[in-house]
């Protein structure tokens, strides 16, 4: 039958598109599923695209600030945001394609329109109706919220999501940007270097909230020596919307105030996509939370053969995250056994400069479980290759069980954190102590020589310092 | 395609398996299901079938030689396949395998530089075990064995262990013996995860205390001889050590007077009709007795888990029973709810089979609660080691006719002695102590059982 496949997935992110390949790969017939463009928020406009301004953002700051000091006159920096932009989609536009090609390669069939489920494992798209014969995979993954409870609903014009930002052509002259995760604080480094005034709001004590203080404290110090205004422990009571400006009441410990932007930009959380996919239908049951409710070791939700991945299955709302589930479903459903996901063993990063990357617990997590624990730093300024570099912001910081060893949580700030977190990941999931970490030989001058040093220092052995 | 038939894990708890006999001869046709080998495990002696049909190619080890589990013994390929090609790749890629599997001991010791760490986690090679499976190699591989690992001894195969250096710690630190846990990482590798619910008794056991009924041959020349540990020796030998090492046992004996259940017993054996109904034992009546009064003392009926006590609402009667070469504890499932005549026909059967070294792993694993019964070798009394992760064990003794106090005069009586051995993590003094009286209770009076 044409329209019946093993496997149909609904959603071709990072999530689906993978699970796809997956089941193709265990000689699954396979379908995706996909209403806009092949690679969904992460490559279209998500990880991708912003990852791509924040390098434009990076050689701006290096040529602005470092280039004499390093002997390379430029003259007088000009900076075009609206370059920077078009860049960007050109990247997201060949990770799209190379998406395209890998379904083609693999023989997935892309069906284009919305999913909408039915009983039984069978999904409409228009008019036709598909009948999965193994499993069918919600993947339709999340999109930006505003906040229309205090007047910041997404207006498109003054009041933006990244979904907008990605596609401005002239960067605002101010800029607020509400919410200090991942994502808030990686634009505020983008419009700083491409010469917007930016204020950086978080309503908790500290940006990056979800990481290691420490963390959040380099960040910060580095921001404000950038001239970002970063306000964390700020509440935004209510915003005025007009059409060239937002005005926005501030209220920090009591004290109300009022600030001014041309754009206000939201990066306050994220919606899942569960709407209109009729789940109801299907008997697909969500979490309090609004997340589709599965069973955490085999992902499969409420109604028999029909799974969750990605982000609508609930956090941490990562691509990887959701690659490794859609690995793990295929698996699943092909009748392997795949290794359970270590759910608190997925990295964590902000491509911010600099780079913040983390995995495990923070300090006060384990301080909280009241653990024994000790921990290991090492700051990139007694590093050799970070000297060599000019970039010497940061620090890796190891925290370990006092009586096995173990890695409890790493937190990295600095140049190439990004890079350099998996080699934690690795030393976590095989269950490797500091030891083993220390005993494998780092290369002389590397970065990565400072988790090697953070993890002597947790066992008071440091060396270079 | 040739395929490789690999050695499998037959038990729960095995780690290599020795090839007693090839049943399927090089060139003979297999179907998927075939017996091609039988192959004794750590518990007994198990079939190892084919997962694919076509023609056994090539045996790649001899019979009687020792094999760790995913070590490849066989290859089948198509009857017309090029037997030498294949063979040659079968080979080839065996002694890769093996080549590549040996360092591994040593590259993890070699992460380990405390060498206090990896003792306690490993058992200590055993010399004539490592001899004997050593000599089943070929001499290159010897060479480079040993040309690769010159400090560190490799451990035997049977005890090599494949655990993350987290789980070594761990199980240092607590006095694990790695052996002994199921792996559920890569591979079978042991992770940490695994350590959380294994106690000193992580497995269901197989074995407790009793006397090996062989005695190793005695040679007139040499002043000693050494005997290879067999499977089930080196289990036996693992067990006990977990067992008698970190559980802290206490010991409650009790006489029982047996008159009336010898009576009952002699009556309804006389009252038989024969044919289908089988002859009921002491021990039988024991088992039986024994499963009743855990009904009513929940408190004895459990395991020991490390971080929790699982008390069983189950009643499951393991019993030792001595075989040729060890012990071993089948056990008798709902022995609650069973007759007299069912728990008899069972255990016969289960003795049996038990043996001839016929049980599957479900047969002897899963028990609540141990009887060891040594009267039939004219034991008084005697002390069991309690085979974890259970909590208790009773030893029962020979019945023997002993002059008793009776209302002032002195009367001969039949008494039994009987000891239990409990798990002081599990059960207290008084707790053991209350169930053994019930149990005495209705031994002296059998239609407490029924009551």
């Amino acid at each position: 039958m044409a329209n019946t496949f093993d496997v149909i997935i609904v959603g071709g992110g990072p999530a689906g598109y993978v699970c796809a390949i997956r089941s193709a790969q265990l000689g699954l017939a396979t379908a995706v599923i996909e209403r806009d463009k092949l690679g969904g928020v992460c490559v279209n406009i998500g990880c991708i695209p912003t990852k791509a301004l924040l390098h434009s953002a990076y050689v701006a700051n290096v040529v602005s600030h470092d280039a004499k000091e390093l002997g390379v006159e430029v003259g007088p920096v000009k900076t075009d945001y609206g370059v920077a932009m078009r860049r960007s989609r050109r990247v997201s536009e060949q990770n799209s394609k190379g998406v395209e090609f890998l379904m083609k390669k693999h023989k997935v069939a892309v069906l284009k329109g919305s999913g909408v489920l039915g009983p039984n494992r069978t999904v409409r798209v228009g008019k036709e109706e598909y009948q999965a014969r193994k499993a069918l995979v919600i993947a339709t993954g999340s999109r930006v919220k505003g906040i229309p409870q205090i007047g910041l609903e997404i207006d498109k014009n003054a009041v933006i999501s990244s979904d907008e930002a990605l596609f401005l052509e002239k960067p605002p002259a101010t800029l607020a940007i509400v919410g200090a995760g991942a994502v808030g604080c990686e634009f505020a480094d983008i419009f700083n270097a491409f010469g917007t005034k930016v204020t950086l709001i978080e309503v908790l004590p500290r940006i990056l909230p979800l990481e290691d203080a420490e963390a959040s404290d380099t960040v910060t110090k580095s921001y404000k020596k950038r001239g970002i205004a970063v306000r964390a422990g700020v509440k935004v009571k209510k915003a005025t919307v007009a059409k060239d400006k937002v005005s926005l009441e501030l209220d920090s410990n009591g004290k109300s105030e009022c600030i001014e932007a041309e754009k206000v930009l939201m990066a306050a959380g994220r919606a899942v996509n569960t709407e209109n996919l009729g789940l109801k239908e299907a008997g697909v049951q969500l979490t309090d939370r609004g997340f589709i409710k599965v069973n955490p070791a085999t992902l499969e939700t409420s109604a028999p053969g029909v799974y969750a991945i990605g982000d609508v299955a609930g956090p941490p709302m990562l691509a990887h995250k959701g690659s490794r589930e859609g690995v793990v479903v295929a698996e699943l459903v092909a009748g392997h056994h795949p290794q359970p996901i270590m759910y608190d063993n997925v990295p964590s990063v902000t491509y911010c400069h600099p780079e913040v990357a983390s995995i495990g617990m923070t300090e006060d997590q384990a301080k909280e479980r009241k653990l024994d624990y000790q921990v290991g730093r090492f700051p990139f300024s007694a590093n050799g290759r970070a000297r060599t570099a000019n970039e010497t912001e940061g620090f890796v910081k190891i925290i370990r069980d006092k009586k096995y060893g173990e890695i409890l949580g790493a937190h990295i700030v600095g140049s190439h954190a990004s890079e350099m977190i998996h080699e934690l990941a690795v030393a976590r999931q095989n269950e490797y102590t500091v030891e083993e970490v220390d005993l494998a030989i780092h290369a002389h001058p590397t970065l990565s020589e400072a988790i090697a040093e953070a993890a002597l220092d947790s066992l008071g052995r440091v060396i270079h310092i | 395609m040739a395929t490789k038939v690999v050695m499998e894990a037959l038990s729960p708890t095995m780690e290599e398996g020795r090839l007693v006999e090839w049943k399927k001869q090089e060139g003979e046709p297999v179907a998927v299901g075939d017996v091609l080998a039988e192959v004794e495990t750590d518990k007994a002696v198990m079939e190892l079938v084919a997962r694919a049909g076509g023609t056994l190619l090539k045996h790649m080890v001899e019979a009687g030689a020792t094999v760790p589990v995913s070590e490849p013994v066989a290859v089948i390929g198509e009857p017309g396949e090029d037997g030498g090609a294949t063979t040659g790749a079968g080979k080839a890629n065996g002694q890769r395998t093996t080549e590549t599997m040996r360092p591994q001991p040593a590259q993890a010791q070699g992460t380990q530089p405390a060498p206090d760490r990896t003792q306690p986690t490993s058992m200590p090679p055993a010399p004539p075990a490592g001899a004997a499976s050593e000599s089943s190699r070929s001499p290159a591989q010897q060479g480079a064995t040993a040309s690769r690992t010159p400090t560190v001894a490799p451990p035997a195969p049977g005890t090599r262990v494949k655990a993350s250096p987290l789980a070594r710690r761990i199980a240092a630190e607590r006095g694990l013996d790695l052996g002994g846990v199921a792996g559920t990482g890569p591979e079978g590798r042991i992770v940490a995860r695994d350590l959380e619910s294994a106690g000193p008794s992580a497995q269901s056991a197989a074995v407790i205390s009793l006397p090996s009924a062989k005695r190793p041959p005695v040679s007139t020349e040499a002043p000693y001889t050494d005997v290879p540990l067999t499977q089930i020796r080196k289990t036996i030998a693992r067990r006990l050590a977990q067992s008698i090492g970190p559980i802290p046992t206490f010991y409650l004996t009790s006489e029982v007077d047996m008159e009336r259940v010898w009576e009952a017993r002699e009556a309804l054996s006389t009252g038989q009709r024969g044919g289908q109904e089988i002859k009921v034992s002491f021990n039988d009546i024991v088992i039986k007795a024994v499963a009743m009064a855990l009904r009513q003392h929940p408190a004895c009926n459990a395991w020991w888990q490390d971080d929790h006590i699982r008390y069983w609402n189950e009643v499951h009667v393991s019993m030792a029973v001595a075989v040729e070469e060890g012990l071993i504890t089948p056990v008798i499932r709902h022995t609650d709810q069973k007759r007299l005549q069912e728990i008899a026909r069972e255990a016969k059967d289960l003795a049996g089979r038990a043996r001839e070294r016929r049980l599957r792993p479900e047969e002897y694993t899963g028990g609540t609660f141990s009887v060891s019964n040594l009267g039939m070798l004219d034991i008084d009394e005697f002390t069991a080691v309690i085979n974890p992760p259970e909590a208790g064990i009773l030893a029962i003794g020979r019945i023997v006719q002993k002059p008793v106090a009776e209302a002032d005069r002195v009367a001969l009586r039949r008494r039994m002695r009987m000891t239990m051995s409990c798990d002081h993590r599990v059960i207290d003094g008084a707790t053991g102590a209350q169930f053994l009286q019930t149990l005495k209770r209705m031994l002296e009076n059998p239609l407490a059982l029924i009551w």
